[in-house]
């Protein structure tokens, strides 16, 4: 099907601030200054438009959540860190959009009173920061960020914040120690960012592709951006396929669409017609789907959910049957122990020993007794930490185990198992 | 020490934050492109310079991955074996390179050239599999490509 492209459009040099003029640029940030900033929020929130960093909290509510009357700045925080494996379509907006993104966060600030927004990308994309500095700075010189923003009277300031490698910044309580200048730890909530954010001051915290969807709203109007795609989860969604497919990439797609038609169609299917084992739909903490599970299953929110997983950032992983699942999963644990930030110690810990059970059914020596073991390993991580990083490496580990437990069966050792004692294979 | 042009940019970009403290990671970036790792010498006089205690500074070091706590090649090579790239059989690109430069991950050749690193995911998974080199991305790898750009370099 063909849908006029939204977040990612067709259109040469888009990247440059005359070009993005010229078609309309910023005509919706100006369109937002003579609307109420209630009437802004308003919009949004209508229009269904819901987190695209991997919750799909409904984005206008979240604004709402944000004192009128504050004696405090506030403060918008814009979650660049995209880290979590499989996703990288935060990146192609960076790289081809900016300016609507930018244009989506002064729209956001207006509507929420924010003094300064902090863009927060990941250390690692040096390359894309670049990119996007120079938009930031082209469009402070036309007068679209800072004091009195196209002679309306509304401030606001735009800072890119360079991180340094930790997936965990990607936590919003996380970022926001980070931007304060500490070491990423989450934090307990409540008190939450809206009441009691970055630097005591209320925040909000939006994904880099849910507010490049803003100007969209506003320029078709929360009715006409609510009948795209499912209409719980309406809009354009950014799906990345990476994998085992033809054309690996990112896809701007209405949201609903079949995962079959998505991987068949758009990313070009399988090498060598190979039969699909697993997918992960949606970033690799999201629950892993078998192969002959997906039959029906849609991108969306709900869709997700009544599978058994999630949409997570909509990155796409797709597996052909011969891939090794349990490498895959060792591989995914091992990711997640690594960046597990050492608060919390179900987290800490049981990241560490699911690696190590994990490491046994890899090298052929697990015990049959091991595939419970790792199961009660992870279940009692889930639930039991600050953040949901202990959630994202407890279900690609549970629901491995749910769907593929006979690829757990057949890499045991043959009795009598040849591994170490548990108690001290485990410390 | 820090440049005059970064103790300049560093009392700018406080005026852009609430408390100083926000320009630790900013001003850390700054010490490792101009001296490409983070020595005591540097944790002190970016506390001296933001007002915060040293210990503080280090702490945030220790924190963030991409900071070398010790002096790197001149390239530092981070190839990502995650799962997307893993999939894509980033083990083989891994094991050429640790071949032709005769280095484990973790280690740097004898003359300072080359450090070699396992990275985790760095969001180029449609292009996999791939490594990162300094600041640039090297995507859609193969043996070949791999050679021209490692010939390149040496």
């Amino acid at each position: 099907m063909s849908m006029e492209r939204l977040i990612l459009p067709d259109i040469p040099e888009y990247h440059l601030l005359d070009v993005y003029e010229s078609r309309g640029g910023y005509q919706m940030l100006r369109k937002a200054l003579g609307m109420k900033p209630e009437e802004v929020t308003e919009e949004v929130k209508k229009s269904g438009l819901r987190g695209r960093g991997g919750a799909c909290f409904p984005t206008g509510l979240k604004w709402t959540f944000m004192p009128k009357q504050s004696d405090k700045p506030k403060f918008l925080c814009v979650n660049g860190d995209e880290s979590e494996p499989g996703t990288f379509k935060d990146r192609q907006i960076f790289e081809f959009n900016p300016h609507q993104m930018i244009e989506g966060i002064l729209i956001a600030a207006y509507a929420m009173g924010i003094a300064t927004a902090y863009l927060y990308i990941r250390g690692e994309y040096a390359t894309w920061i670049r990119m996007v500095r120079k938009a930031v700075d082209d469009a402070y010189a036309k007068g679209y960020v800072g004091r009195d923003i196209m002679g309306s009277g509304f401030s606001t300031e735009l800072v890119i914040h360079r991180g340094a490698g930790a997936y965990i910044c990607g936590e919003e309580s996380s970022l926001m120690n980070s931007l304060e200048g500490q070491r990423g730890y989450p934090r307990v909530k409540p008190p939450f960012p809206a009441q009691n954010g970055v630097w005591g001051c209320p925040t909000t915290i939006n994904n880099v592709e849910t507010i490049a969807n803003v100007p969209v709203i506003l320029r078709l109007g929360w009715e006409a951006y609510s009948k795209i795609g499912h209409p719980r989860h309406p809009g354009p969604i950014l799906v990345g396929v990476s994998g085992h497919v033809n054309k690996p990439g990112v896809f701007e797609l209405p949201t609903g669409l079949l995962l079959t038609e998505i991987i068949g169609n758009y990313a070009g299917g399988v090498p060598g017609n190979k039969r699909i084992k697993a997918v992960i739909p949606g970033g690799s903490s999201t629950m892993i789907l078998r192969g002959d599970q997906i039959a029906g299953v849609t991108m969306d929110a709900d869709g997700l959910k009544a599978a058994g997983s999630s949409v997570g950032t909509a990155g796409m992983i797709v597996m052909d049957e011969d891939t090794d699942l349990i490498r895959v999963i060792t591989r995914i644990t091992a990711f997640y122990h690594h960046e597990s930030c050492g608060q919390c110690t179900p987290c800490r810990e049981g990241t560490g020993w699911m690696h190590k059970i994990l490491q046994r059914f890899e090298q052929g020596h697990a015990a049959a007794s091991d595939i419970d073991l790792l199961l009660n390993v992870a279940n009692n991580i889930e639930g039991n930490t600050i953040c949901a990083l202990g959630d994202a490496a407890a279900w690609p580990v549970q629901s491995m185990i749910k769907r593929f437990r006979e690829e757990f069966e057949k890499r045991v050792a043959p009795a009598p198992a040849m591994g170490p004692p548990l108690a001290e294979a485990v410390h | 020490m820090l440049s005059e042009k970064s103790l300049n940019a560093i009392e700018e970009l406080k005026k852009k934050y609430r408390h100083p403290q926000s320009v630790v990671l900013p001003a850390l970036w700054m010490w490792q492109e101009e001296h490409g790792w983070i020595s005591e010498e540097g944790m002190k006089q970016i506390a001296e310079v933001l007002g915060i205690p040293v210990h503080h500074v280090f702490g945030v070091v220790s924190f963030y991955t991409m900071f070398n706590r010790k002096p790197v090649g001149k390239y530092k090579i981070e190839v990502c074996t995650n799962v997307s790239c893993m999939l894509k059989n980033s083990d083989r690109i891994l094991k050429h390179i640790e071949d032709r430069l005769q280095i484990k991950p973790g280690e740097t050749t004898p003359e300072g050239k080359f450090t070699l690193v396992e990275a985790e995911c760095l969001g180029s998974c449609g292009t996999a599999p791939m490594m990162q080199i300094g600041d640039r991305y090297y995507e859609d790898l193969d043996e070949a490509k791999l050679d021209r750009i490692l010939s390149s370099l040496e």
